[in-house]
């Protein structure tokens, strides 16, 4: 971030990128961490499931959206030219389309887990989507590594 | 690795630790706002110590791996206005934040209102230097 120097057209895309990528970041953490709470604190359990479902609800998918738009926009303003394919571009790819994969799963596991809260159950929908968050930041963390050190 | 991409890989970690863990404290000013909470006070506290000290960790990682790549690139100095502009920022964004933790962890009902202020201004100042980061004006 700090080091790179580029043509003023990518700026605003890259700007909308990086925001969403530490958005998605933040709401995954915040469905993982509200998750791991809940583990230790069983009394609350119910509380923060639904905090963790809501928050997935209402914050993954539009970061993701950001971050994935803004991808496209920043790949269109670089004019890479035909044939460049270099493996950090191809690692991006992978975890962004698997990890939209895994977001629609955890979105429907959210909407079923949040009835089931209403009927005094629910619990496993949220630990499911928990591990799922856990995975995806796993997976997010390289990605983070893939586009600044840029390996061939 | 090279120390460069090492050094820009732990700065820009620091970064998305920052602004994740902003993330989720926003997200828990919404889980606990009044009528109906959706956390206990509880877990809003231990919930909220965590990510408060997940932002002063990533704010520590980013101005300390910031400024070593600074010292460590040729073309770019610690008093290049925008690299400035970013340390005052930094400094106004690590007030705000300890301030902002120390209204929520004193009393989380009657400093919310502080609390939340400051938490905004911290969140503004990290946006702004996010904003610096990538257009680097005058660079």
């Amino acid at each position: 971030m700090l080091a790179a120097i580029r043509p003023d057209e990518v700026n605003l895309p890259l700007f909308l990128h990086v925001l969403g990528a530490m958005l998605l970041v933040g709401t995954l953490f915040t469905v993982a961490l509200a998750t791991v709470i809940g583990w230790r604190r069983p009394d609350d359990d119910a509380g923060l499931t639904r905090f963790s479902l809501r928050t997935l609800l209402i914050g993954v998918l539009p970061s993701y959206i950001l971050m994935r738009i803004g991808a496209q926009w920043t790949e269109a303003e670089q004019n890479y030219p035909a044939g460049f394919d270099p493996s950090w571009l191809g690692v991006g790819y992978v975890t962004a389309d698997v990890g939209a994969l895994l977001i629609i799963v955890s979105i429907v596991l959210s909407v079923l887990g949040l009835r089931r809260l209403r009927q005094g159950s629910g619990a496993r929908y949220g630990r499911a989507v928990g591990v799922i968050s856990i995975l995806l930041l796993a997976a997010y963390l390289v990605a983070v590594w893939a586009m600044t050190a840029k390996p061939s | 690795m090279s120390l460069y991409d090492t050094l820009l890989l732990l700065h820009v970690l620091s970064a998305f630790l920052v602004v994740g863990a902003l993330a989720a404290l926003w997200a828990l000013v919404l889980g606990t706002r009044d009528p109906a909470p959706v956390l206990s006070p509880e877990s809003g506290v231990r919930f909220g110590r965590v990510a408060g000290t997940l932002v002063g960790v990533g704010l520590v990682g980013a101005i300390a791996f910031g400024i070593w790549l600074a010292l460590d690139i040729d073309g770019f100095e610690l008093w290049d206005p925008w690299i400035l502009a970013s340390l005052v920022l930094w400094g106004l964004a690590t007030w705000a934040g300890t301030q902002s933790g120390k209204a929520f962890a004193t009393d989380p009902v009657g400093r919310r209102r502080d609390g939340i202020r400051l938490q905004a201004l911290n969140s503004v100042a990290v946006l702004v230097i996010l904003v610096l980061m990538i257009w680097k004006p005058g660079a």
